[in-house]
This record gives C-alpha cells, sequence and structure tokens, in this order.
C-alpha cells in the first residue's frame, strides 16, 4: 500500500480546495496543506497538474488527483468510514448531477454578477443564482425529507459540492447588498447553510465572509488599476 | 446479461457523440433498451419532464426515473450492469484517471472541437491550435497502449470514440489532418472501430459532416 503522505495543494479563499478538506476531515484523514501564493504557482502544482495548472491537487503517496469533485470521490473511494457519496446508484448520479450543475451552471452565475458587462447581463446572473437555489431548495426537500443536510444526517456529497460556497455567496451578499439565501424564498438552505458552516469538518476551513470581502475588493483593485509606467 | 423485465428508454439524438457513448456501453454490457429519437426544435415533453434543468439529450430513464449528463449516466450503467464489460477501473487512483481524462474531452476536445466549425478566420485558428493540443494531450495519455483502459475497452475509450466520427468534418473545416498531427489516436479510432459496438454506433463521417454544414447554415456561418 502506498504510504500515508497525503498533501493538498490550495488556497485558503478558493471554494474548489474546501471541498477535498471537507471530505478529508469527514474521513479523519490528517494532511499537509501546502498553500499557493496568491499571483504565482508553485513548481510541486505545476508539475502536479500541468494540464490545468489549477488547484486544488490532493497528493497522496506523491501522486496527484486534480478536480475538486474528481478528488472528493477518490477520497470517498480511498479511505473507507463517512461515506460521502450514497451507495444507491440511483442516488449516486443525482448527486454527481447537482455537483455538475453547481460547477457547470449556479457557480459561474455568482461570479459573473460582478463581472457582467451590462445591466441585462448583470439581471440574468441574478436570476440564475435564485433559480438555482430554488431548484436545490426542491432537492433538499425531496431528498432531505426532514433531515438537516443533502446527505440526510450526516454531509454527503451535494452538502460538500454545494457548501463550499457559501463563504463567497455571503461576501456577493455584502457587496451587492441582495440577499440570495433568503428565508421567504428558501427556508430549508437558510437552515442547511448555518448547520453546514458549524460542522466540525467544515467550520476549520470555511474561510470568514469579511475577508473574502477584503480580498475580491483587492482583486477588483488590482484588476482595475491603471497599468504602471 | 441482458436486463430481465427492466424498462430502460434511452433519449437520443442520432448524431450526439454523448448519446453515443451510452449506446456503445449498453451494447457492450448487453442490455436491452428502447431507443427513442428526439426532435430537438420540438422538445417532446417527455424529455423536458425528464431533464427540466438542462433539456437536452442524452437522457436514460432506468424504471422511471431519469439520469442526465452523459458521463454521469455512463457511470451509472457501470454501477447498475457491473458484470460484463466492467469500464471503470477498480482502483481508486485508476478511476480518479480516468473521471479526469473523460472531464477533459468534455472540458477541452468537445469544447474546441465545436468552436473550430463554428466559426472563421483568426477565431478558428485558435480553436483548431488548442483542438490539437487537447487531442496530443490525450494521445500522450493513450501512449503505446491498445486502450486508454490498458489491454481492455474502457471508461475513457467509450467517452472519446463517438467523436473520431466527427474527425472527418473538422479536419475537412479546419482543414488540416489529424492523421498528421495524432496518428496514434487514429490508430486507436480504427482499434475501436473493429468492435461490433462501435461500429454499428458511430455514425457516417460523411453524414456527420453534412449535419456540421447544415449546423454551419443554421448559425449563419457560412
Amino acid at each position: 500500500m502506498a504510504s500515508d503522505d497525503v498533501k493538498l495543494i490550495g488556497a485558503w479563499a478558493s471554494p474548489y480546495v474546501m471541498r477535498p478538506r471537507i471530505a478529508l476531515n469527514l474521513k479523519g484523514v490528517e494532511y499537509e496543506f501546502l498553500e499557493e501564493k496568491f499571483g504565482s504557482k508553485s513548481e510541486l502544482l505545476l508539475k502536479s497538474n500541468p494540464v490545468y495548472k489549477k488547484i486544488p491537487v490532493l497528493l497522496h503517496g506523491g501522486k496527484p488527483i486534480c478536480e475538486s469533485l474528481i478528488i472528493v470521490q477518490y477520497i470517498d473511494e480511498a479511505w473507507s468510514g463517512h461515506s460521502i457519496l450514497p451507495s444507491d446508484p440511483y442516488h449516486r448520479a443525482v448527486a454527481r448531477f447537482w455537483g455538475h450543475y453547481i460547477d457547470d451552471k449556479w457557480f459561474p452565475a455568482l461570479t459573473g454578477i460582478s463581472r457582467a458587462p451590462t445591466d441585462e447581463a448583470k439581471k440574468e446572473a441574478i436570476e440564475q443564482v435564485f433559480a438555482g437555489l430554488k431548484f436545490l431548495e426542491e432537492v433538499l426537500e425531496k431528498s432531505g425529507a426532514g433531515k438537516p443536510f443533502f446527505g440526510g444526517d450526516t454531509i454527503g456529497y451535494i452538502d460538500i459540492a454545494l457548501g463550499c460556497n457559501l463563504g463567497w455567496l455571503r461576501a456577493t451578499e455584502k457587496l451587492s447588498g441582495l440577499t440570495y439565501l433568503d428565508e421567504s424564498k428558501t427556508p430549508l438552505l437558510v437552515c442547511w447553510a448555518e448547520k453546514f458552516s458549524a460542522h466540525e469538518a467544515v467550520k476549520c476551513v470555511m474561510p470568514e465572509t469579511d475577508k473574502l470581502v477584503e480580498f475580491a475588493q483587492m482583486l477588483k483593485a488590482k484588476f482595475s488599476a491603471p497599468p504602471s509606467k | 446479461m441482458a436486463s430481465k423485465g427492466e424498462t430502460v428508454v434511452l433519449l437520443d439524438f442520432w448524431v450526439s457523440p454523448f448519446g453515443q457513448r451510452l449506446r456503445i456501453a449498453l451494447a457492450e454490457k448487453g442490455v436491452e433498451y428502447e431507443y427513442k429519437e428526439q426532435d430537438l426544435t420540438n422538445k417532446s415533453d417527455l424529455l423536458l419532464k425528464s431533464n427540466p434543468i438542462y433539456k437536452k439529450i442524452p437522457v436514460l430513464i432506468h424504471e422511471a426515473k431519469p439520469i442526465s449528463e452523459s458521463l454521469i449516466i455512463l457511470q451509472y450503467i457501470d454501477e447498475v450492469w457491473p458484470d460484463k464489460t466492467p469500464l471503470l477501473p477498480s482502483q481508486p487512483y485508476a478511476r480518479a484517471n480516468a473521471h479526469f481524462w473523460a472531464d477533459f474531452i468534455d472540458k477541452k476536445l468537445f469544447e474546441s472541437g465545436t468552436r473550430l466549425w463554428k466559426l472563421k478566420g483568426e477565431e478558428q485558428e485558435k480553436a483548431k491550435k488548442e483542438f490539437i493540443e487537447a487531442l496530443k494531450l490525450l494521445e500522450g495519455e493513450l501512449g503505446d497502449k491498445e486502450f486508454f483502459g490498458g489491454e481492455t475497452f474502457g471508461y475513457v475509450d467509450v467517452a472519446l470514440v463517438p467523436f473520431f466520427a466527427w474527425f472527418h468534418a473538422y479536419e475537412t473545416c479546419g482543414k488540416f489532418s489529424i492523421e498528421e498531427e495524432c496518428p496514434k489516436i487514429v490508430a486507436w479510432g480504427k482499434r475501436c472501430m473493429e468492435r461490433e459496438t462501435v461500429s454499428k454506433t458511430l455514425s457516417d463521417p460523411e453524414k456527420v459532416y453534412q449535419f456540421v454544414l447544415y449546423l454551419k447554415k443554421r448559425f449563419g456561418v457560412e
């Protein structure tokens, strides 16, 4: 069996990086967190993920695994204990579908709000975010059946896929003045967000909203500043 | 082993490489299913009800439960009918690697291939460059193996092979030779075509090209 050496290359502000961290915490796996410096990519990162050159990368016994949801599935399979994906193939497919939707449509809409070139585009992005939350509220209602998490009594795949974005969701709320997680619209999700953020496996890796707001403002200033001579 | 009285329905479109992945997998596993060709210009109630989020094919409906997204369906098929032609390897690391490359095909290869036939001029040249780069990375992953799955036809092979029928269209639109750029991939494609499940599923490359021309007209490209 390959060594138990587990490393994760990541950065504090990245929601994608949070996913494997939560998964490893749920499994009780100790790992070394290698924080990337903002604005540069380490040799190790470039060597471990030559295709995308992106974080997160899990290194297990020196072997790299890339793409956050692929890493989460790997962690679920490589270590026993807490089950992240459901055992039934149909429910596994449903979980994977929502993970894909969150990355393919929902989170890009969220980050697209501030980057929207026109008011029309901004309005569309905001609508997408609300629509997505409505879908996810229905999923929680159906699969949860009164349980606190998408995974039932415990955190599962959809919880991780969605929950990692809560930091940025709250930061976006602060920056825009709009409330996305609205008790009158998606009451189950509001309750879920609190429980998820307070979970032992999550709270130590969830970035503080104010720090994310600061980070976003720094990024905006950096990329809109006129070029220096 | 064919399914025993289970209902398996596939909502699909004849030339879709994503649907073809599933047709190949179901055939490899000997699963009987009902194929329902969809009119994508006038989407059926069944399609809209089965995939309300994306409204796209393919959708697999197994015992009245719909599953969407071709790679997710592919995994589902492999898990529900594991005995014949297992597609994913058993070791977690090899599985993660297979998922990575299948995902890469959708993110990079298909995306640049679509821009290649859709765009013109400089944009098309850029797409062509990216397409070739992506295919070369896949060729690197294949190496000297018979299949991406090693000695056996597997998950990444199923994910990629339907695009083999699109090579002629990409080459003609982009005015280049894929065999010149990626000979190992072309040789792999020909090997896969020796499997009946593949040769009976893939569209005729000329028909694919005619379809691309039809799409170009519809999108007002030429």
